[in-house]
């Protein structure tokens, strides 16, 4: 059996800022992820834990300080800005704040036809520019936007409409992966719902692999295929997203699902979890998680958990996950 | 409705507006509720739905030009609206106090967290600098803050996202309100610190026995601490009543499409979110009829011409809607989000 090329691989990446007193800000701290082709992977965890870090060095937005990144399977760690333009194509990028994501002076049409002008079309040559106009008809309406959108300003629109037009751009050169960061979580409940079917058709409709970076777990599990929580910089569970959110094996997850206020009256109060997430520049010894964690013991503060199979597909940093009688000495 | 002793705030037909280009807007329209005693209400909507709006009028702090607020609000009896500045200035702070959502904003980065708050406790009253001190670390201590002392030293900046804000409700408890605004105390906060501040607000009740009007656009956060809730749209009163009769039986469209649209955490996914169509009307825009008319699935002739009024349905709920009146209210809902494996 041979398995597909990964759209998608991370070997070991590390993201390190350095700072004054010659302190270091470990962003992200030593990630190994394969994305694989028709993937939705949701990437979630709380402010500070390094998932928009990651979601910019998967695209090389952000130059990696040590690992691999692998694009379709070609090492783009060190390529050169000349050699990874003809990829970035296959790589696009949606942001949380679409309006900062939009240059106010630029008509839609003109923001939207910018990538398809600055990369040549499929035979190498520079798309004509009726090719360039009737491309933009079928973006507007794959997104759900009118024609007379494109002669129009960022302004008159509303946030919803605003990331239809900044999903549209990611979409305009027909990418293979489309990393999304937080791209609902500045919307109203109402208009949020229908970002995320217009996620879930695009997926249908073109095939694409998506990787969400989110806060919000009830958002990531209508959206994703497969989870990863990080906290502090490091993945701490992977699995499938029912696996992951409804049998969580790491007690961080669990907490973070735990303190998601659910809209229905009575249902149990939140499990409180002590204090803040400890800052990145000092992080704590051992088991990341152990200052705040209500099952840790001795060996947490001392070793740190490596992320092992529980169950296939479904992956932990933990050395006492629940329903293990005997963890590994 | 039992016979109530007054409620601590009493708001009638508030009306807000602002004028532009000629004529005026009202962003606010005849939104009507109550606050008991050591009760916690919640006050829904999108944004733009006027829900801000409506706690900077009751609180004074709309200071835009030719602004014009209308209607009715008191508090222990007497009449916010029109009340006399110097008059109002001794009760917010005091009596009434507000949290903000942004406690990075609502903190000057120029003093410190401790400087700010003995300020508020000696603008109310008289107290040396030293009793304030006093009393500003006990408050942070309450408020679960660590080495309070230390951290009363320290500037906005130097403080993480929750502990700001526990500072900022130390800050707003420190002349022990009656009552607490609270206009998205949660939103830029973590869920796991959320959780904790959600806590916080729940215990006032009890330890301070202030009341809350709880700001949000999350019907999570009201669920788990409201226990009445009002829902705006558009900046009218769509529906208002007990929370859990609100999610179980809601009677306005809109609250039950609302709830509808948020993805649920447990039972089944759905192939896709029912999501409701289009956007809130501004208020220039919006329609004579029901503003939720245009969105709405059972639009139908007789939600054109006026908006629908208020009808009581019972136990304290009511909806702006014509549905019930009609004698065709909403199925209850299905209580899929109930349901953990």
């Amino acid at each position: 059996m041979t398995h597909p090329t990964p759209v998608l691989e991370l070997r070991d990446v590390r993201k390190t800022y350095r700072l004054p007193h010659g302190q270091r800000l470990r962003a992200v701290d030593g990630i190994s992820l394969r994305v694989m082709p028709g993937e939705m992977l949701g990437l979630v965890g709380e402010s500070g834990c390094g998932k928009s870090t990651l979601g910019r060095c998967m695209l090389r937005l952000d130059d990696v300080s040590s690992g691999q990144v692998l694009f379709e399977g070609r090492d783009i760690t060190t390529l050169s800005e000349r050699k990874l333009r003809p990829l970035r194509p296959g790589m696009q990028m949606v942001f949380q704040n679409s309006t900062a994501a939009l240059n106010p002076r630029r008509s839609i049409g003109d923001l939207l036809a910018e990538p398809l002008r600055v990369h040549p079309g499929p035979d190498g040559r520079r798309r004509a520019a009726a090719t360039i106009t009737a491309r933009l008809h079928e973006l507007m309406a794959l997104v759900g936007l009118p024609a007379s959108a494109l002669a129009r300003y960022p302004h008159a629109f509303s946030g919803g409409q605003r990331q239809r037009i900044n999903i549209a751009r990611a979409l305009a050169l027909s990418p293979r992966l489309v990393v999304a960061d937080e791209p609902v979580s500045a919307l109203d409940v109402s208009v949020q719902a229908q970002i995320v079917n217009l996620f879930a058709e695009l997926r249908e409709r073109l095939g694409l692999t998506y990787v969400f970076v989110a806060h919000d777990l009830a958002v990531v599990r209508q959206i994703s295929t497969r989870v990863a929580v990080m906290y502090l910089g490091a993945i701490v569970e992977c699995g499938g997203t029912d696996d992951v959110l409804h049998a969580p094996a790491h007690p961080y997850t669990a907490a973070l699902i735990a303190a998601v206020p659910r809209p229905m009256v009575g249902a149990p109060p939140a499990m409180l979890l002590r204090g803040d997430v400890p800052s990145p520049v000092n992080r704590p010894a051992g088991c990341r998680f152990h200052t705040r964690c209500p099952q840790a013991q001795a060996r947490c503060s001392a070793e740190e958990p490596q992320l092992r199979a529980i169950r296939p597909n479904h992956e932990v940093a933990c050395h006492y996950p629940p329903g293990e009688e005997n963890p590994p000495a | 409705m039992p016979a109530d002793p007054v409620p601590l705030l009493d708001v009638r037909d508030l009306c807000v507006s602002v004028p532009a280009n000629g004529s005026m807007i009202r962003l606010v329209e005849n939104v009507s509720f109550c606050v008991n005693e050591a009760e916690i209400v919640g006050l829904v909507g999108e944004s733009g739905s006027g829900k801000s709006v409506t706690a900077m009028a009751l609180m004074g702090l709309i200071d835009s030009p030719g602004v014009q607020v209308s209607g009715s609000a008191r508090f222990r009896g007497q009449e916010l609206v029109g009340m006399a500045p110097r008059a109002l200035r001794n009760l917010r702070g005091g009596d009434i106090a507000m949290i903000f959502q942004d406690p990075m904003t609502a903190f000057t980065p120029v003093y410190t967290i401790g400087w700010q708050i003995d300020e508020q406790i000696r603008a109310h009253e008289r107290l040396s600098r030293r009793a304030a001190r006093a009393r500003t670390v006990q408050l942070l201590a309450e408020m679960g803050v660590p080495d309070p002392a230390r951290t009363a030293q320290r500037y906005p900046h130097q403080l993480s996202g929750g502990l700001r804000q526990r500072a900022m409700i130390a800050m707003a408890l420190s002349c022990n309100p009656t009552l607490l605004i609270a206009d998205e105390p949660t939103t830029a906060l973590d869920v796991t610190v959320q959780a904790q501040i959600l806590d916080l607000l729940r215990g006032l009740r009890h330890s301070h026995g202030s009341s809350v009007l709880l700001i949000t656009h999350d019907m999570g956060v009201v669920a788990q601490t409201c226990s009445r809730t009002l829902v705006l749209y558009s900046g009218r009163m769509a529906e208002s009543g007990p929370t859990a009769t609100l999610f179980a039986r809601p009677a306005h469209p809109y609250t039950a499409a609302l709830l509808d649209s948020i993805p649920p955490l447990y039972g089944t996914r759905p192939h896709r979110l029912p999501a409701i169509a289009g956007v809130p009307p501004t208020p220039q825009e919006r329609p004579a009829g029901c503003a939720f008319g245009p969105r709405c699935a059972y639009v139908h002739a007789t939600c054109l011409p006026a908006p629908p009024p208020l009808a009581s349905i019972g136990a304290g709920q009511q909806a702006a809607c014509v549905l019930p009146t009609e004698g065709k209210p909403l199925p209850p809902r299905a209580t899929a989000q109930a349901m953990q494996p």
